[in-house]
């Protein structure tokens, strides 16, 4: 599965995107933010408050509570401040 | 009705675009244009440029998605979104949202709508070059209560192809 990061995200995981084999067990978004906190110290810094941390699924906007299902792409990024 | 969506690293012409909507339509009555504009201080502090990162493909995703519900709760004769990335300096524009329709309601009405959108939903970020340093802008609780007051049915909510 591909994971995209943005803006801070990105910064402190310290790269834009991987592709990575997720474990059995990991069903929704929000599982998924708690597994990578776990990988390293820089992804514990980028989802030390997942609350604050927004998530698309293939291009649309989701909760942590969404079911990761069949996504292709998964991005990770802070609240939004375009316009 | 035409949409025009464009994201780009160049500035644009606000009026020039606004000609490319309305040229040759003896039908639109009201065309409103929003142009943001970088700021060249914040809260007293000057401001070297700001820095605009997106997520391409879901960016204009997501600008279409709100273009089609403005579409559908007013009667809008045409809409023109263009939004800025990478460097901007303070005064060059950042972001342009044409409306134009029959009369000035729906025109007022559907570019405050798609503005409320880009800044809380559309995935830009911007980061502020300040003194040298750079920062992340904090999204503003406000700018997530702009969104809040649009799930409320519109008041005199007409169909787009009447």
């Amino acid at each position: 599965m591909k994971l995209l990061y943005f803006a801070w995200v990105r910064e402190r995981i310290g790269k834009p995107q991987e592709d990575v084999e997720l474990p059995a067990g990991i069903s929704t978004v929000g599982d998924l933010m708690a597994w990578l906190a776990k990988r390293g110290d820089e992804y514990a810094h980028a989802f030390e408050n997942p609350r604050v941390i927004r998530a698309a699924i293939d291009r649309t906007h989701v909760r942590p509570e969404t079911a990761i299902g069949g996504a292709r792409e998964i991005a990770f990024f802070p609240p939004m401040t375009g316009g | 009705m035409p949409a025009t969506i464009r994201l780009q690293r160049e500035p644009f012409d606000a009026a020039a675009e606004t000609a490319a909507l309305t040229r040759g339509r003896t039908d639109m009555g009201a065309v409103v244009a929003f142009t943001g504009i970088c700021r060249g201080a914040e809260d007293g502090a000057p401001i070297a440029a700001l820095t605009l990162e997106h997520y391409p493909g879901m960016a204009e995703a997501e600008i279409a998605r709100h273009v089609e519900e403005a579409q559908s709760r007013w009667a809008l004769l045409g809409v023109t979104v263009i939004h800025r990335f990478g460097r901007i300096a303070p005064g060059e524009p950042i972001v342009l949202v044409l409306a134009a329709s029959s009369h000035r309601h729906d025109a007022f009405a559907a570019a405050e709508f798609l503005m409320d959108y880009l800044k809380a939903r559309a995935p830009f970020w911007k980061q502020v070059e300040v003194a040298g340093a750079t920062s992340w802008v904090e999204a503003k609780q406000s700018d997530d209560g702009a969104v809040e007051r649009w799930r409320e049915p519109a008041p005199g909510r007409r169909d787009a192809a009447e």
